[in-house]
């Protein structure tokens, strides 16, 4: 259940497809039957006002300490046979992916909740900072939404 | 062996602090390490608190060689 730190722009798609080749390496084709994929890319505006670009700071060691144990409590509630997140951090210009969550399963249901879940967890708990670039200057988002 | 504390975020800026190393005291709390570091500055509302990079309450023991970090709500995703 790989967890990856970007530090330059990256194409989601690219990286699902390449993981999906190693999955059907390691697990036979034909053992999933779903896969769900979440991005999360960033807009140009948040509540109010215009978000030119974006820093985006981490915590190294505890972020993906962090993640992998959300990924770890995903597999022991649902029967999934894999995860992929990657998570951007840096510069980052609007239309930028952020963050993907790939999930695969036997079965659509599993796929769905358990990415839904590890999102959640990711926002609430994973030890990422934005800071937004706006007309006014720069400001620390305060809360997730 | 020392303790190593560690700033984020809106934190890191606002104290102007980024990591500092603290000699260890005996019967160390997170919360007496924030005070060490900072001389004293007020722990704001909402800070988490990390120990050995896993999130503890303010109360929790600190020892030689631990990691402390203090960071504000996390906006991540």
């Amino acid at each position: 259940m790989p967890v990856k730190i970007e530090s330059a722009a990256y194409n989601p798609f690219d990286f699902v497809q390449d993981y999906q080749q190693q999955l059907e390496k390691r697990v036979g084709q034909g053992q999933y039957g779903a896969a769900t994929i979440f991005i999360g890319s960033m807009r140009d505006f948040n509540e109010d006002h215009r978000v030119s670009n974006m820093t985006l700071e981490h915590y190294p060691g505890m972020t993906e300490a962090s993640l992998e144990s959300i990924c770890e409590e995903a597999k022991q509630q649902w029967p999934i046979l894999d995860v992929l997140i990657v998570h951007r951090v840096g510069e980052i210009t609007p239309n930028d992916t952020i963050v993907l969550v790939a999930v695969w399963s036997a079965h659509r249901a599993a796929a769905y909740d358990a990415n839904r879940f590890i999102m959640e967890a990711l926002k609430s708990r994973a030890p990422f900072w934005k800071k937004e670039l706006t007309p006014n200057g720069g400001k620390w988002v305060e809360h997730n939404t | 062996m020392s303790i190593t504390v560690k700033f984020f975020a809106s934190l890191r800026e606002e104290l102007n602090l980024d990591e500092v190393q603290l000699d260890p005291q005996p019967e160390m709390t997170a919360l007496s390490v924030w005070q060490q570091a900072t001389s004293k500055v007020n722990l704001p509302d909402k800070t988490l608190i990390a120990v050995n990079q896993e999130y503890a309450g303010d109360d929790v023991a600190v020892r030689d060689g631990d990691e402390v970090a203090f960071f504000p709500p996390v906006t991540g995703g």
